[in-house]
């Protein structure tokens, strides 16, 4: 791996944090566990476009792992991961068929983020977790995979790497 | 140019899924039906459970939560962790609303018909 490239993934990684922490000081506006806008993966969609799939998912864990120790404990972790899976996944795949706008990939693993951190949640603490919060994350999924869509494809477009 | 055709299956993928959020609401808000218990939850395991007509306040998990009854709602008025989201989400009565707590893995649950009442008591 060259040296560039290893800079570049270095500062997409803390560009990821740093976003994940301001977003941290923002305040709660809806109180739905799980439920929040997910600045950072405005360097997730960007990595997911500009890199391959093991960078990506080397960035995104690095992200989780870093980010948990910071600012949160082993629950969020275990969260996070699961949200983080799931999404990178379906992003991946949906990226693979080149039918999709960056948007419409965007708003699905917004989605299932949410998706993944309810199933733990489905397993860890209560077995109807996933069922009562689905409309409402589907809603907020729509509304924040909207928001970093259309972020992440501005950024794709400006930023032109050569390595 | 863009075509309209080249947008075609993100238009099907987001009518499919906003019809899904629709659908789901809708069925929420059609199927709402009076529980009568409170089931409060620790990492899944049923730890206490009262009746929604047990009026008063009961401290929960040692203390990290607290949890009213009052009026035929349930909800909790303070908790020790930071963002007090538990608290935000407000009062439940309907049968499978849910109050999560993530930081204490604690769930306050609204359970059982009016039928059940006779059947538990």
């Amino acid at each position: 791996m060259k040296a560039k490239k290893v800079s570049l993934l270095a500062l997409t990684i803390a560009l990821a944090m740093i976003l994940s922490y301001a977003e941290t000081l923002l305040p709660v506006l809806v109180a739905i566990p799980g439920v929040k806008a997910g600045f950072a993966n405005i360097a997730v969609i960007f990595a997911l476009y500009k890199f391959n799939m093991f960078e990506t998912i080397g960035v995104s864990l690095v992200r989780i792992v870093i980010v948990s120790i910071l600012f949160g404990n082993g629950l969020s972790f275990a969260y996070s991961v699961a949200g983080a899976v799931l999404s990178l996944l379906t992003m991946f795949i949906m990226k693979k068929t080149k039918l999709f706008e960056v948007v419409t990939v965007s708003i699905a693993g917004g989605i299932m983020h949410n998706v993944g951190q309810l199933l733990m949640a489905n397993v860890f603490l209560e077995t109807n977790i996933l069922k009562y919060y689905m409309p409402f994350l589907l809603v907020s999924g729509i509304i924040s995979g909207t928001i970093i869509g259309i972020l992440g494809a501005i950024v794709i477009k400006r930023i032109n790497m050569r390595y | 140019m863009r075509s309209n055709k080249k947008y075609k299956a993100d238009i099907i993928f987001l009518a499919v899924i906003v019809l899904l959020a629709v659908v789901l609401i809708l069925n929420m808000y059609l199927n709402k039906e009076k529980g009568a218990l409170v089931e409060v939850r620790v990492e899944g395991e049923i730890v206490e459970t009262h009746l929604l007509t047990e009026e008063g306040q009961y401290d929960l998990n040692d203390g990290t939560n607290i949890l009213v009854i009052k009026d035929g709602y349930a909800y909790l008025i303070d908790a020790d962790c930071p963002d007090k989201l538990c608290v935000n989400q407000g009062k439940i009565q309907n049968n499978g609303e849910i109050i999560t707590c993530l930081p204490n893995r604690l769930t306050v649950t609204v359970n059982g018909g009016e039928n059940d009442v006779d059947f538990i008591s």
